[in-house]
């Protein structure tokens, strides 16, 4: 009995010793602000920085090599707290959230072959440039709401992708994994766009999308300083998003569309509970 | 005796019954042609012509760009309507030049005649080049490619393709039995160019008739007829030359590595008419069949007569198409429309009805390995198309994606209809795309 205890409590003060000694001499050196940042990451390793993970950018910040505005998921008030680490002046910009630019869903827009293949954006797009007649519309097979760290696309049941300007962060992943570039980053400020993304002449989108932007110029009229048109497609100048509402109820084809009044049809996603005012004047 | 073959592979029934007793029969010259700029794989041609220009038949229209390209020919003589983006067969619109005729169907006089003894390999390989010739078996590669290899690997053995293993089409069975001569003269233009010891002619068993001809022909020249077990893909060039040789290309490599060049029996008919008349390779030979088509046929058509003259010359329409497939059903390539213009890479055109392409729901996969046994590049694709769905494409290439020769063996196979190949492709697509940024 008394020689079990001693000899099992004899290992067990060696082994304590040792591991005191070799946690002593083989400690990694950790920058505190490196611990610190990360503390204030929101740790959802979401990537959108260009770095592996929240712990990956903020060796990366702590370091130098990284700048800290590039979380943008985090927003403003991570951004000044990781710049406040870093003893150095936070470069806030504006919040931004991606919109998809496009509302044809399989009702409103036409295709032009049968797909059979697999439901993966990316996949269909290599095939005659992706089912769908536009060459811009989306294609409603859900590669971003895939790829969304947030859970914040949603594909309604029309086959249409639907960005919540609540979840989203603004990281960019939904941009890239998007073959046909139609989600667009856009202020957070701004409530109003054209959810349009094709460049080809009116007559000829009015043929295969009943929502499609047709360049009539009516909106350019409505509110001048607001749209641009570029190509056969109207835009909302972002500089000016403000003055861009008068034109929402105008739009013929109703491709403008303003998201305090809710989201497309068919989409689950609530208006933002505190809604964002546009100056209407 | 045995028949040669290679492992793993498919047995898919042929249905080549329908054309190939039908001798070749010229399809009559359209009003208009549509020569695309892009018929190869490489750098697509540059244009060279105008809008209101005349140009004669054989003429170049645009130029070859890079080393791995060549140049683009009208198909016959007239006028240069139009020089702008058309339908092509990928189902983009891609730059050609559209050509009205003028009925007169005169040669350019640029072309000049040779005797293909007197001329030294460049030359020989230049006058190739310039005939636009590509590998005709549908992958259009660049001939003259094929045909530089590098001092350092010699070639042995030249392989002329006369498998046509793609079912329904009956092409290459056509002309083996029809230009004989003419292929057998362009083995040897071939061989001299390479310096091959040995050529050898695969010809699968379906055609025993092909293999007599060439067999007769063979007798008193230094060719070996290869008679073929039955078995798709056995025309894949790395399948041929395993069945044929017993030498395996390794991974990423090019047949020229094990001494081999492989060539279809159409390209070596149009080389002839390159090296010795000067001419470019401005018609081939494609089979238009199906069950939505009237008559099938073997047709000899120009580059750039569109896929509904062709269905013309059938016949016209049984029933209206629900599928259209240019090249064979394996690994051909559905068309969006009867306006696109038959290419250099045409071998065939597949017309089907609603009901004869069987749908099904694509299921789980069960892991009952059919893929796998099927495969004839040996890569698991199933594997590698689970990892190309969950965008794990650096796992999909330690899996041997870029190994995958898209034959469609997997897919054919599954029981639960998984688009395995179109995984596989958009695999492949991504890793390429990232060996090109970094």
């Amino acid at each position: 009995m008394i020689e079990s205890v001693l000899s099992l409590g004899g290992i067990g003060l060696v082994a304590a010793v040792t591991l005191g000694l070799a946690a002593r001499k083989f400690a990694v050196e950790v920058d505190p602000r490196e611990l610190a940042i990360l503390d204030v990451l929101s740790g959802a390793n979401c990537g959108a920085c260009g770095y592996p993970g929240c712990a990956a950018f903020a060796k990366a910040v702590s370091e130098g090599e990284a700048s800290a505005s590039l979380c943008t998921p985090g927003g403003s008030e991570t951004i000044e707290k990781v710049a406040h680490i870093m003893g150095v002046d936070a470069k806030i910009q504006a919040p931004q959230v991606a919109v998809v630019l496009c509302q044809g869903d399989n009702v409103k827009a036409g295709s032009k072959y049968r797909y059979l293949g697999i439901e993966d954006c990316v996949a269909a797009q290599k095939i005659a440039d992706g089912p769908k007649e536009c060459p811009g519309g989306c294609l409603g097979m859900g590669t971003c709401s895939r790829v969304c760290p947030f859970d914040a696309i949603e594909m309604t049941e029309e086959g249409l992708a639907v960005i919540s300007r609540e979840k989203c962060t603004g990281c960019r992943k939904c941009v890239s994994a998007c073959p046909r570039q139609v989600i667009k980053m856009t202020p957070l400020e701004a409530t109003v766009h054209v959810l349009c993304n094709s460049h080809d002449k009116g007559g000829q989108v009015r043929k295969y999308c009943q929502i499609g932007c047709i360049a009539c110029q009516i909106c350019k009229k409505a509110a001048p300083e607001a749209y641009v048109i570029e190509n056969f497609l109207a835009t909302v100048d972002y500089d000016h998003y403000q003055q861009a509402g008068p034109a929402v109820d105008k739009c013929p084809t109703k491709c403008i569309r303003d998201f305090v009044d809710g989201y497309p049809e068919g989409s689950s996603f609530i208006p933002p509970a505190v809604p964002v005012k546009h100056d209407a004047a | 005796m045995k028949l040669k073959t290679f492992p793993a592979g498919i047995h898919p029934p042929d249905n080549k019954h329908w054309s190939a007793h039908l001798p070749v029969e010229d399809c009559s010259l359209p009003q208009e042609l549509v020569v695309p700029l892009s018929q190869h794989i490489g750098a697509p041609a540059e244009v060279c012509v105008e809008k209101g220009d005349r140009v004669g038949k054989g003429q170049v229209v645009g130029n070859a760009k890079g080393f791995v390209s060549v140049p683009v020919h009208a198909s016959t003589s007239g006028e240069v309507i139009a020089v702008e983006p058309r339908l092509h067969p990928t189902g983009r619109a891609l730059p050609s030049v559209v050509i009205s005729a003028d009925g007169e169907d005169a040669w350019s006089e640029d072309l000049r005649e040779a005797d293909p003894d007197r001329l030294s390999p460049d030359e020989v390989r230049d006058r190739i080049r310039a005939a636009g010739i590509v590998g005709m078996g549908g992958a259009t590669f660049p001939a003259h490619v094929k045909l530089s290899p590098p001092g350092e690997k010699p070639i042995d053995t030249l392989i002329l393709n006369g498998v046509e293993c793609e079912p329904y089409l009956t092409s290459d069975h056509r002309v083996m039995l029809e230009e004989t001569e003419k292929v057998l003269e362009g083995a040897a233009i071939l061989q001299r160019l390479l310096g091959a010891e040995r050529i050898c002619i695969g010809i699968e068993a379906n055609k025993p008739d092909a293999i007599e001809v060439m067999e007769k022909a063979c007798v008193d020249r230094d060719i070996e007829v290869v008679p073929l077990k039955v078995k798709y893909p056995q025309g894949a060039e790395r399948q041929l030359i395993l069945a044929i040789t017993g030498r395996e290309v390794p991974s990423g490599a090019l047949p020229m590595e094990v001494g081999c060049v492989v060539q279809n029996v159409g390209t070596a008919a149009a080389i002839v008419d390159a090296v010795r008349h000067g001419r470019p390779l401005i018609e081939r030979v494609a089979t238009v069949t199906g069950t939505a088509v009237r008559q099938p046929k073997n047709l000899r058509v120009r580059i750039g007569t569109s896929l509904a003259h062709l269905t013309e010359q059938c016949g016209g329409l049984a029933k209206e198409p629900a599928k259209i497939i240019m090249g064979g059903p394996m690994m051909g390539q559905t068309q969006l429309s009867l306006e696109v213009p038959v290419v250099r890479g045409t071998s065939g055109l597949l017309l089907f009805a609603e009901g004869d392409v069987p749908l099904r729901p694509e299921g789980p996969c069960i892991r009952c390995g059919q893929c796998v046994r099927a495969c004839p590049a040996r890569i698991m694709p199933t594997t590698i198309s689970a990892y190309a769905r969950l965008d794990l494409y650096d796992e999909a290439e330690e899996f041997g994606a870029l190994d995958c020769i898209e034959c469609g063996c997997c897919t054919y196979v599954c029981p639960s209809t998984i688009s395995l190949v179109q995984g596989i492709r958009t695999a492949k697509g991504a890793i390429m795309a990232k060996k090109r940024k970094l």
